[in-house]
Protein backbone atom coordinates (compact mmCIF):
# COMPACT_ATOMS: atom_id res chain seq x y z
CA UNK A 1 0.00 0.00 0.00
CA UNK A 2 1.33 3.44 -0.95
CA UNK A 3 2.50 5.36 2.12
CA UNK A 4 2.47 8.82 0.55
CA UNK A 5 6.24 9.03 0.11
CA UNK A 6 7.45 11.40 -2.59
CA UNK A 7 10.77 12.73 -3.82
CA UNK A 8 12.24 16.12 -4.65
CA UNK A 9 13.39 15.68 -8.24
CA UNK A 10 14.37 19.27 -9.00
CA UNK A 11 14.97 22.64 -7.38
CA UNK A 12 15.07 26.14 -8.80
CA UNK A 13 16.16 29.14 -6.77
CA UNK A 14 15.96 32.69 -8.11
CA UNK A 15 17.41 35.48 -6.02
CA UNK A 16 20.00 38.29 -6.20
CA UNK A 17 19.81 38.32 -10.02
CA UNK A 18 20.85 34.69 -10.17
CA UNK A 19 19.03 31.56 -11.29
CA UNK A 20 20.07 28.19 -9.90
CA UNK A 21 18.87 24.74 -10.94
CA UNK A 22 19.64 21.93 -8.54
CA UNK A 23 22.24 24.15 -6.89
CA UNK A 24 24.05 24.93 -10.13
CA UNK A 25 24.21 28.54 -11.28
CA UNK A 26 22.43 28.91 -14.65
CA UNK A 27 22.36 32.67 -15.03
CA UNK A 28 23.84 35.66 -13.27
CA UNK A 29 23.36 39.29 -14.26
CA UNK A 30 24.80 42.45 -12.65
CA UNK A 31 23.37 43.09 -9.19
CA UNK A 32 22.33 46.62 -10.16
CA UNK A 33 20.20 45.33 -13.04
CA UNK A 34 16.50 45.94 -12.50
CA UNK A 35 14.13 43.02 -12.03
CA UNK A 36 12.39 43.58 -15.38
CA UNK A 37 15.68 43.34 -17.28
CA UNK A 38 16.86 40.37 -15.23
CA UNK A 39 13.62 38.53 -15.98
CA UNK A 40 14.00 39.28 -19.70
CA UNK A 41 17.56 37.91 -19.59
CA UNK A 42 16.24 34.79 -17.87
CA UNK A 43 13.52 34.37 -20.47
CA UNK A 44 15.99 34.77 -23.33
CA UNK A 45 18.33 32.20 -21.85
CA UNK A 46 15.85 29.64 -20.60
CA UNK A 47 12.93 29.81 -22.95
CA UNK A 48 12.09 32.31 -25.68
CA UNK A 49 9.29 31.76 -28.18
CA UNK A 50 6.52 32.52 -25.67
CA UNK A 51 5.43 36.14 -26.32
CA UNK A 52 2.78 35.98 -23.59
CA UNK A 53 5.65 36.14 -21.10
CA UNK A 54 6.13 39.84 -21.78
CA UNK A 55 2.56 40.61 -20.77
CA UNK A 56 2.81 38.89 -17.39
CA UNK A 57 3.33 40.74 -14.15
CA UNK A 58 6.60 40.21 -12.22
CA UNK A 59 5.04 37.55 -9.95
CA UNK A 60 3.87 35.46 -12.89
CA UNK A 61 7.15 35.97 -14.74
CA UNK A 62 9.13 34.74 -11.74
CA UNK A 63 6.97 31.66 -11.20
CA UNK A 64 6.72 30.91 -14.90
CA UNK A 65 10.49 31.21 -15.34
CA UNK A 66 11.24 28.92 -12.39
CA UNK A 67 8.79 26.33 -13.74
CA UNK A 68 10.45 26.61 -17.13
CA UNK A 69 13.86 25.97 -15.56
CA UNK A 70 12.53 22.90 -13.75
CA UNK A 71 10.58 21.43 -16.66
CA UNK A 72 12.54 22.37 -19.77
CA UNK A 73 14.68 19.24 -19.83
CA UNK A 74 12.57 17.06 -17.56
CA UNK A 75 8.86 17.77 -18.08
CA UNK A 76 6.10 16.11 -16.10
CA UNK A 77 4.25 14.98 -19.21
CA UNK A 78 4.41 11.31 -18.28
CA UNK A 79 1.75 12.03 -15.63
CA UNK A 80 -1.94 12.60 -16.43
CA UNK A 81 -2.52 16.40 -16.40
CA UNK A 82 -5.17 15.94 -13.68
CA UNK A 83 -2.58 14.45 -11.34
CA UNK A 84 -0.03 17.26 -11.55
CA UNK A 85 -0.56 19.85 -8.82
CA UNK A 86 0.73 23.31 -8.06
CA UNK A 87 1.11 24.55 -4.50
CA UNK A 88 2.75 27.92 -4.03
CA UNK A 89 3.06 30.50 -1.28
CA UNK A 90 4.37 33.99 -0.74
CA UNK A 91 4.25 36.96 1.59
CA UNK A 92 2.84 39.80 -0.51
CA UNK A 93 0.19 37.95 -2.54
CA UNK A 94 -0.36 40.15 -5.64
CA UNK A 95 0.17 43.47 -3.84
CA UNK A 96 3.05 44.46 -6.15
CA UNK A 97 0.67 44.45 -9.12
CA UNK A 98 -2.35 45.63 -7.10
CA UNK A 99 -0.51 48.89 -6.41
CA UNK A 100 0.49 49.35 -10.05
CA UNK A 101 -3.12 48.74 -11.06
CA UNK A 102 -4.36 51.20 -8.44
CA UNK A 103 -2.10 53.85 -9.99
CA UNK A 104 -3.79 53.37 -13.37
CA UNK A 105 -7.28 53.65 -11.89
CA UNK A 106 -6.69 57.35 -11.34
CA UNK A 107 -6.57 57.74 -15.13
CA UNK A 108 -7.91 54.83 -17.19
CA UNK A 109 -7.82 51.44 -15.46
CA UNK A 110 -5.49 49.02 -17.21
CA UNK A 111 -7.19 45.76 -18.24
CA UNK A 112 -3.78 44.14 -18.74
CA UNK A 113 -2.80 44.86 -15.13
CA UNK A 114 -6.21 44.04 -13.72
CA UNK A 115 -5.99 40.42 -14.83
CA UNK A 116 -2.91 39.95 -12.62
CA UNK A 117 -4.46 41.31 -9.43
CA UNK A 118 -4.77 37.83 -7.92
CA UNK A 119 -1.80 35.91 -6.58
CA UNK A 120 -2.92 32.57 -8.02
CA UNK A 121 -2.74 33.86 -11.61
CA UNK A 122 0.90 32.75 -11.64
CA UNK A 123 -0.34 29.17 -11.29
CA UNK A 124 -2.70 29.71 -14.20
CA UNK A 125 0.17 30.88 -16.39
CA UNK A 126 2.26 27.83 -15.45
CA UNK A 127 -0.71 25.51 -16.00
CA UNK A 128 -1.45 26.96 -19.44
CA UNK A 129 2.17 26.56 -20.47
CA UNK A 130 2.54 22.97 -19.27
CA UNK A 131 -1.02 21.70 -19.46
CA UNK A 132 -1.42 21.02 -15.73
CA UNK A 133 -4.97 20.45 -14.55
CA UNK A 134 -4.46 19.09 -11.05
CA UNK A 135 -4.94 20.25 -7.48
CA UNK A 136 -3.71 23.76 -6.78
CA UNK A 137 -3.51 26.19 -3.91
CA UNK A 138 -1.78 29.47 -3.17
CA UNK A 139 -0.99 30.34 0.46
CA UNK A 140 0.07 33.63 1.98
CA UNK A 141 2.45 33.59 4.95
CA UNK A 142 5.13 35.80 6.49
CA UNK A 143 7.93 33.48 5.41
CA UNK A 144 8.49 30.22 3.56
CA UNK A 145 7.43 27.41 5.86
CA UNK A 146 8.89 24.07 4.73
CA UNK A 147 7.05 22.23 7.51
CA UNK A 148 3.65 23.45 6.40
CA UNK A 149 4.45 22.88 2.71
CA UNK A 150 5.71 19.34 3.36
CA UNK A 151 2.70 18.47 5.51
CA UNK A 152 0.10 19.80 3.09
CA UNK A 153 1.63 18.22 0.01
CA UNK A 154 2.39 14.88 1.67
CA UNK A 155 -1.32 14.63 2.44
CA UNK A 156 -2.11 15.26 -1.25
CA UNK A 157 0.21 12.43 -2.24
CA UNK A 158 -1.21 10.16 0.46
CA UNK A 159 -4.75 10.76 -0.78
CA UNK A 160 -3.65 10.19 -4.39
CA UNK A 161 -4.79 13.72 -5.21
CA UNK A 162 -1.47 14.27 -7.01
CA UNK A 163 1.27 12.10 -8.50
CA UNK A 164 3.59 15.03 -9.07
CA UNK A 165 3.62 18.73 -8.34
CA UNK A 166 5.52 21.98 -8.43
CA UNK A 167 5.60 23.73 -5.09
CA UNK A 168 7.42 26.44 -3.22
CA UNK A 169 7.78 30.16 -2.62
CA UNK A 170 7.32 32.89 -5.25
CA UNK A 171 7.58 36.34 -3.71
CA UNK A 172 7.94 39.80 -5.21
CA UNK A 173 7.34 43.26 -3.85
CA UNK A 174 8.92 46.08 -5.82
CA UNK A 175 12.59 45.28 -6.36
CA UNK A 176 12.65 42.57 -3.68
CA UNK A 177 11.98 39.06 -4.90
CA UNK A 178 12.76 35.42 -4.21
CA UNK A 179 11.75 32.12 -5.74
CA UNK A 180 12.37 28.68 -4.25
CA UNK A 181 10.51 26.15 -6.37
CA UNK A 182 10.60 22.38 -6.21
CA UNK A 183 9.55 19.59 -8.48
CA UNK A 184 8.14 16.72 -6.46
CA UNK A 185 7.26 13.29 -7.81
CA UNK A 186 5.87 10.08 -6.45
CA UNK A 187 8.91 8.22 -7.69
CA UNK A 188 12.12 8.74 -9.57
CA UNK A 189 14.30 10.52 -7.06
CA UNK A 190 16.59 9.92 -4.13
CA UNK A 191 15.92 13.01 -2.06
CA UNK A 192 12.88 12.23 0.09
CA UNK A 193 10.27 14.99 0.17
CA UNK A 194 10.16 16.33 3.72
CA UNK A 195 10.62 19.64 5.54
CA UNK A 196 14.32 19.16 6.23
CA UNK A 197 15.15 18.35 2.62
CA UNK A 198 13.02 21.24 1.37
CA UNK A 199 15.03 23.53 3.61
CA UNK A 200 18.36 22.03 2.51
CA UNK A 201 17.57 21.93 -1.20
CA UNK A 202 16.49 25.58 -1.17
CA UNK A 203 19.49 26.86 0.76
CA UNK A 204 21.95 28.40 -1.68
CA UNK B 1 -3.98 57.23 -43.74
CA UNK B 2 -0.48 55.70 -44.14
CA UNK B 3 0.87 57.97 -41.40
CA UNK B 4 -2.00 57.12 -39.08
CA UNK B 5 -1.55 53.39 -39.66
CA UNK B 6 2.18 53.64 -38.92
CA UNK B 7 1.43 55.52 -35.69
CA UNK B 8 -1.21 52.96 -34.72
CA UNK B 9 1.17 50.06 -35.23
CA UNK B 10 3.74 51.68 -32.95
CA UNK B 11 1.07 52.44 -30.34
CA UNK B 12 -0.29 48.88 -30.45
CA UNK B 13 3.19 47.39 -29.97
CA UNK B 14 3.82 49.78 -27.07
CA UNK B 15 0.42 49.51 -25.36
CA UNK B 16 0.14 45.74 -25.73
CA UNK B 17 3.78 45.13 -24.79
CA UNK B 18 4.43 43.09 -27.92
CA UNK B 19 8.17 42.89 -27.30
CA UNK B 20 8.85 40.35 -30.03
CA UNK B 21 6.92 42.24 -32.73
CA UNK B 22 8.19 45.28 -34.62
CA UNK B 23 5.60 47.82 -35.78
CA UNK B 24 6.67 47.30 -39.38
CA UNK B 25 5.99 43.56 -39.04
CA UNK B 26 2.26 44.24 -38.72
CA UNK B 27 0.52 44.25 -42.08
CA UNK B 28 -2.02 46.99 -42.82
CA UNK B 29 -4.73 44.38 -43.48
CA UNK B 30 -3.42 41.58 -41.26
CA UNK B 31 -6.12 40.32 -38.87
CA UNK B 32 -5.18 41.40 -35.35
CA UNK B 33 -6.88 38.54 -33.52
CA UNK B 34 -6.84 34.74 -33.64
CA UNK B 35 -4.66 33.44 -36.45
CA UNK B 36 -3.43 36.89 -37.43
CA UNK B 37 -1.37 38.74 -34.86
CA UNK B 38 -2.82 36.48 -32.16
CA UNK B 39 -4.24 39.17 -29.89
CA UNK B 40 -6.77 38.17 -27.21
CA UNK B 41 -9.74 39.72 -25.42
CA UNK B 42 -7.56 41.60 -22.92
CA UNK B 43 -5.65 43.08 -25.85
CA UNK B 44 -8.98 44.25 -27.29
CA UNK B 45 -9.66 46.09 -24.05
CA UNK B 46 -6.21 47.63 -24.20
CA UNK B 47 -6.89 48.88 -27.74
CA UNK B 48 -10.11 50.47 -26.46
CA UNK B 49 -8.00 52.24 -23.79
CA UNK B 50 -5.50 53.24 -26.50
CA UNK B 51 -8.24 54.85 -28.62
CA UNK B 52 -9.50 56.73 -25.61
CA UNK B 53 -6.06 57.92 -24.48
CA UNK B 54 -4.53 58.83 -27.84
CA UNK B 55 -7.54 59.81 -29.91
CA UNK B 56 -10.23 60.70 -27.37
CA UNK B 57 -12.57 58.14 -28.91
CA UNK B 58 -14.95 55.98 -26.89
CA UNK B 59 -16.50 52.92 -28.50
CA UNK B 60 -20.21 53.62 -28.08
CA UNK B 61 -21.44 50.32 -29.45
CA UNK B 62 -19.42 47.25 -28.32
CA UNK B 63 -21.01 45.18 -31.09
CA UNK B 64 -18.96 47.22 -33.57
CA UNK B 65 -15.75 45.88 -31.93
CA UNK B 66 -14.99 42.94 -34.23
CA UNK B 67 -15.50 45.12 -37.30
CA UNK B 68 -13.44 48.07 -36.04
CA UNK B 69 -10.62 45.95 -34.59
CA UNK B 70 -10.21 43.62 -37.54
CA UNK B 71 -6.95 45.20 -38.72
CA UNK B 72 -4.83 48.32 -38.39
CA UNK B 73 -6.53 49.67 -41.52
CA UNK B 74 -10.05 49.24 -40.12
CA UNK B 75 -9.04 50.96 -36.88
CA UNK B 76 -7.45 53.82 -38.86
CA UNK B 77 -10.60 54.15 -40.96
CA UNK B 78 -12.71 54.26 -37.80
CA UNK B 79 -10.50 56.98 -36.30
CA UNK B 80 -10.58 59.01 -39.53
CA UNK B 81 -14.37 58.71 -39.80
CA UNK B 82 -14.73 59.73 -36.17
CA UNK B 83 -12.46 62.75 -36.59
CA UNK B 84 -14.23 63.83 -39.80
CA UNK B 85 -17.61 63.62 -38.10
CA UNK B 86 -16.48 65.92 -35.27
Amino acid sequence: MYNGEAYITGTCVVRNNRIYRDGVLLLETPQEQELTDFLRAGYDQVSGQYPKFHKMDPLSKLGWLAAEVLLKDAPLNSYPPESVGLILANKSASLDTDLRYFDTVKDIASPALFVYTLSNIVMGEISIRHGFKGENAFFTADAFDPGFMAGYISQLFLENAVSACLCGWVEVMGPVYEVIMYKVERSGGELVFNADNLQKAGSI
Amino acid sequence: MEKLMAALKAQIVEQLNLQEVKPEDIGDDQPLFKDGLGLDSIDALEIIVLLQQHYGIRIANPEQGPEIFHSVRTIAEFITAHQTAK
